[in-house]
């Protein structure tokens, strides 16, 4: 390998060469230039005084945000990149600079995507909407909320009205698209600039059809957005047109770049993509170079993950209930083996999960580490220490993910992955399993209203249900339902492109970028059991004098989805196989490729709430179990036995992640501290081995989450993981509190 | 082919024995210890009978999980030596396929134990409930010391590694020359890898109520976090690894 020679060359110092010099391509830079590391935690740092002062100012305002539901807002400016003058939390002492707005955790608004949930979510906390922007927003402006609703067909409405589909992202952001935000540091704006009107001049030579003339006016659009980030930055005094030099201005760049798409768009999950291993080449230069210790850079990581964790957004208590708590999922994907071999854990993966203890735990940034038995095991001690003391981590299977996707993959929300600056994805909430069944038995009456939703067949007669009518009734319900869902998804995402289009993560893309079309099922374990208990036992419907079925008797036993037995597992395979085949034939909105995820964050309970009584002896309104977990209690064998039940679902239907979560007491790892890391450590390469996509950890005690329902004050910072995503346990609604403290405990008794 | 009568069977982590492991928990003992969190195993008849290759087809469901994540295989109860035939048959099937087994005993049937089943056992887990005659009659009801302290020095004398495990009831086992005693002992046995010092708890409390018997210590509380370091100390201080 030769030393990188062309300019810039001060920016580039030391750098092996590569592709990536003539070609925006990150990734071939990290190839080139990122240092495993396989020793252990002993080199970190703590926090400084500095560090320490800087989260104190916030942790008051944090509580003052806690009492009021939000800490401020802004309600006449609507959200742009250069629509704020900058803010601070402590000039002097910040060592990373910018803020959303002019001042810390005061929310903006972002009437693009909806106005509706804009002025829903002012009223709730007490402030005014502002006349004027009411009045650009309805008489100039369209809005993305407005344009769907214009376009969604009656079926979309009615599976929207009943609940089968829920969570459609047609109110506000959508999301999930990571910016590659490390290009800013590693090329500068400037460069990023150039490459899109090179792009742009290139299609100036295609003839104006009307992909094409789409794609010239969001090259525009991006380009422009380039600009404002560039004058952004320039109003916190960092010039930003040329590479980043030194760490610090690594961080800074990459953030300004990050911080730009958190001040446009609310997208439900506002990811950060790969950025530690990135940031450790400059780190580790500057600390060759002898310009940097490591406590200053441990400092650099702990200031940055300060801004992160005080992203905000204006949403409603509605949305923050289903969503639990006040999430931003700005994802950050840990460590992962190399193409080449090598492991993608460098000191700064580390760093990165050292920031739990030097701040204390949170819910963000969403660490996320991609795991492979093959990682050093210095680093897969840590991380399971890190779970052991903060619960703060969630871990993917990077062994399924390498070989789909590449060795540059970020992790957009909980469980979605999607090549940095390569692959983007329509986010499509998800399609609720359990209802469906329930409609099929009912000739697609809701279960709850009466109401015809799905178009009518004939209800399902006799005493017993019998499987096989259940089953052929249920897979017509699930081609209706399939169809329903695609097409509200294709009418929302073309106005949100037409609407809210996400200018500057657009503009950290290659062209032409990877789409692809992300739905979601919730429920599966309901359903998996409903047809278990049909299948294995007597399931006996209880009608109404409509004749509409109500309730279920169950005679017998059934096997449940979660005990490692073939015999439930293998219907869940089934439910998940078959209703991505029906998604596979929908047409999609830019030929995006349809991909399906088990997740649910803690909607689980929101759906279930929504969906009456089921034939597994699930009473209506219960929560369902989050993701791809069993229902709860159910999974009769522990942990392990429940965790393979869930790595049975097929990776290859349901590309967009399958997600687990279990809860162990530190007791139910191992009688010392040291076995615990073990035995957590050989839990999750028997995981990942098996063919397990995603395991949210969280070890904690009952008697810790039931003190803290009752005293939130002594808890401020309690973090607990579901679903793919780390909540603060003291901002839930009591009702998801008591679920996550009834969710199976897997401690050993 | 033998038949065992199984009540049921778990994975467990770092609590039965080494790593992740699958616990069979065989029906029926012949001790009654007060304490007992799983009065629904003392009788042989409720277990499900079972041959040894339907366990043995549970078990390798779990065998790649087992091999990747380090563990192996416990046999529990119950008392498992009550069905010595069967667990011998289920220990060296185990073994066969190379899985790290553990047998989990009061060590009061002991002598039922041959040479040929230890030969195919990697590690005790020797439930000694008190030194003292007296008391170990208090607790269990039915049994007897002896049994268990010539198993004990046995397992020494063959060199299977034991560990020891202690329950700490208040009131009950926590007499400090009773816990000096078994120190003792433990400490003289030369193959014993650790003692665990296990809290008393009333969890089981509710499969007492299920099966319409009396739980004996419902009124007693469990001990303190530092009555359990005082009772584990005790231990530490023969040189034992005690947790």
């Amino acid at each position: 390998m030769t030393i990188a020679q062309h300019a810039p060359a001060a920016a580039w110092r030391g750098f092996y060469a590569g592709r990536w010099q003539h070609h925006i391509d990150v990734s071939s830079f990290i190839q080139e230039n990122y240092r495993p590391y396989s020793g252990g935690p002993d080199f970190l740092s703590g926090p400084t005084e500095r560090t320490l002062a800087l989260w104190e100012k916030l942790r008051s305002l944090f509580n003052e945000e806690r009492l009021r539901g939000i800490y401020d807002a802004d309600v006449a400016t609507p959200a742009a990149i250069t629509a704020f003058a900058p803010g601070y939390i402590d000039r002097e002492n910040e060592l990373i600079v910018g803020l959303q707005t002019d001042a810390p955790l005061k929310r903006s608004i972002m009437p693009a995507g909806g106005l509706r949930m804009v002025e829903a979510g002012l009223k709730a906390y007490g402030y005014q909407p502002d006349p004027l922007v009411n009045r650009i927003f309805t008489s100039y402006r369209k809005t993305h909320n407005d344009a769907v609703f214009d376009a969604y067909p009656q079926d979309a409405l009615k599976a929207r009205r009943s609940h089968i589909i829920t969570g459609l992202p047609d109110a506000y952001g959508r999301g999930r698209i990571i910016g590659d935000y490390r290009r800013v540091a590693l090329y500068g704006v400037d460069r990023l600039i150039a490459e899109r009107q090179e792009i742009k001049e290139g299609l100036d030579r295609q003839r104006s059809t009307e992909q094409v003339v789409r794609d010239r006016e969001e090259l525009a659009e991006q380009s422009r957005a380039l600009q404002e980030l560039k004058q952004m930055a320039a109003s916190y005094d960092y010039d930003i047109s040329g590479p980043a030099t030194t760490a610090r201005e690594a961080i800074q760049w990459l953030y300004f770049a990050y911080l730009a798409a958190a001040k446009e768009q609310n997208g439900a999950a506002m990811s950060l993509g790969r950025t530690a291993t990135f940031l450790d080449i400059y780190l580790e230069r500057d600390l060759e170079e002898g310009t940097l210790t490591e406590t200053a850079a441990q400092e650099l990581i702990d200031d940055f993950v300060i801004k992160l964790r005080i992203i905000r957004f204006l949403r409603t208590p509605e949305y923050d209930q289903l969503f639990s708590g006040d999430p931003t999922w700005v994802t950050e994907a840990l460590a992962g083996m190399g193409s080449d071999g090598g492991t993608l854990a460098s000191r700064t993966s580390f760093r990165y999960l050292q920031t739990l203890y030097n701040l204390g735990p949170a819910p963000e940034p969403n660490l996320t580490v991609l795991w492979s038995p093959r990682l050093p095991e210095g680093f897969k001690r840590f991380c399971a220490q890190v779970s052991l003391d903060t619960s703060a981590i969630q871990y993917e299977n990077d062994d399924l993910i390498r070989p789909v996707f590449s060795d540059d993959t970020a992790i957009a929300c909980c469980v979605s992955a999607m090549r940095v600056g390569k692959d983007m994805q329509f986010f499509g909430a998800r399609a609720n399993l359990a209802k469906a069944l329930l409609y099929a038995i009912n000739g697609g009456r809701d279960e709850i209203s009466g109401e015809q939703i799905a178009p009518a067949t004939p209800a399902l007669r006799g005493e017993v249900l019998d499987y096989e009518t259940v089953r052929a009734a249920y897979d017509r319900t699930l081609d209706w339902l399939a169809a329903t869902y695609v097409d509200a998804l294709n009418v929302i995402h073309q106005m949100h492109d037409k609407y809210a289009y996400e200018r500057i993560e657009m503009a950290l893309h290659d062209y032409p970028v990877h789409r692809f079309l992300a739905t979601g099922i919730a429920g599966l374990s309901v359903a998996a059991d409903s047809l278990s208990a049909i299948k294995h036992a007597a399931v006996r419907p209880v009608r109404d004098r409509s004749g509409l079925v109500i309730d279920y008797e169950i005679e017998g036993e059934y096997p449940a989805f979660g005990n490692n037995d073939p015999r439930a597992d293998e219907i869940a395979v089934w439910l998940v196989e078959s209703f991505m085949d029906k998604i596979a034939r929908q047409p999609a909105y830019r030929g995006a490729e349809p991909t399906l995820s088990v997740l649910t964050i803690t909607s689980n309970v929101v759906y279930g709430k929504h969906t009456g009584n089921t034939p597994d002896g699930r009473r209506g309104g219960q929560p369902f179990a989050p993701g791809a977990n069993p229902m709860n209690g159910r999974d009769r064998h522990g942990l392990i036995s429940a965790a393979l039940s869930v790595a049975k679902l097929p990776y290859a239907s349901a590309r967009d992640g399958i997600s687990l979560t279990v809860t162990v007491t530190p007791d139910g790892l191992g009688h010392n501290r040291f076995e615990q890391i073990s035995n957590l450590v050989g839990v999750l390469d028997g995981y990942t081995d098996a063919g397990g996509f995603h395991m949210n950890v969280n070890v904690l005690d009952r008697a810790t989450l039931q003190d803290a329902m009752a005293n939130p004050e002594k808890y401020p910072q309690l973090t607990i993981r579901v679903s793919g995503y780390a909540v603060n346990f003291v901002r839930l609604t009591p009702e998801q509190q008591r679920d996550v403290i009834s969710r199976t405990f897997h401690g050993a008794l | 082919m033998s038949i065992g009568a199984v009540h049921s069977y778990d994975m467990s982590i770092g609590v039965d024995g080494p790593g992740s492991r699958f616990v069979v928990f065989l029906a029926g003992c012949p001790l009654r210890c007060l304490y007992c969190h799983s009065p629904d195993t003392w009788q042989q008849r409720n277990g499900r009978p079972m041959s040894v290759s339907s366990v043995m087809a549970e078990i390798q469901r779990y065998e790649r999980f087992i091999a990747v994540a380090g563990g192996g295989v416990t046999i529990s109860g119950g008392e498992p030596l009550q069905q010595h035939v069967f667990t011998q048959s289920l220990l060296q099937a185990c073994h066969t396929r190379g899985l790290h087994t553990a047998l989990d005993t009061s060590g009061f049937l002991g002598e039922k134990a041959n040479e040929e089943l230890l030969d195919a056992t990697d590690l005790v887990l020797l439930d000694i409930k008190s030194f003292d005659q007296a008391t170990y009659q208090q607790v269990t009801q039915t049994g007897h010391i002896a049994p268990t302290l010539r198993f004990a020095r046995r397992l020494a004398e063959r060199g299977t590694p034991m560990w020891i495990r202690f329950v700490l009831v208040p009131g009950l086992t926590d007499e400090p020359s009773n816990i000096n005693r078994l120190a003792d002992f433990v400490g003289s046995l030369r193959t014993v890898e650790r003692v665990e010092v296990l809290a008393f708890h009333r969890l089981g409390a509710h499969k007492y109520a299920n099966l319409g018997l009396p739980f004996p210590l419902a009124e007693v509380v469990p001990p303190t976090g530092s009555q359990v370091e005082l009772a584990r100390e005790i231990f530490r201080e023969r040189g034992l690894v005690t947790y």
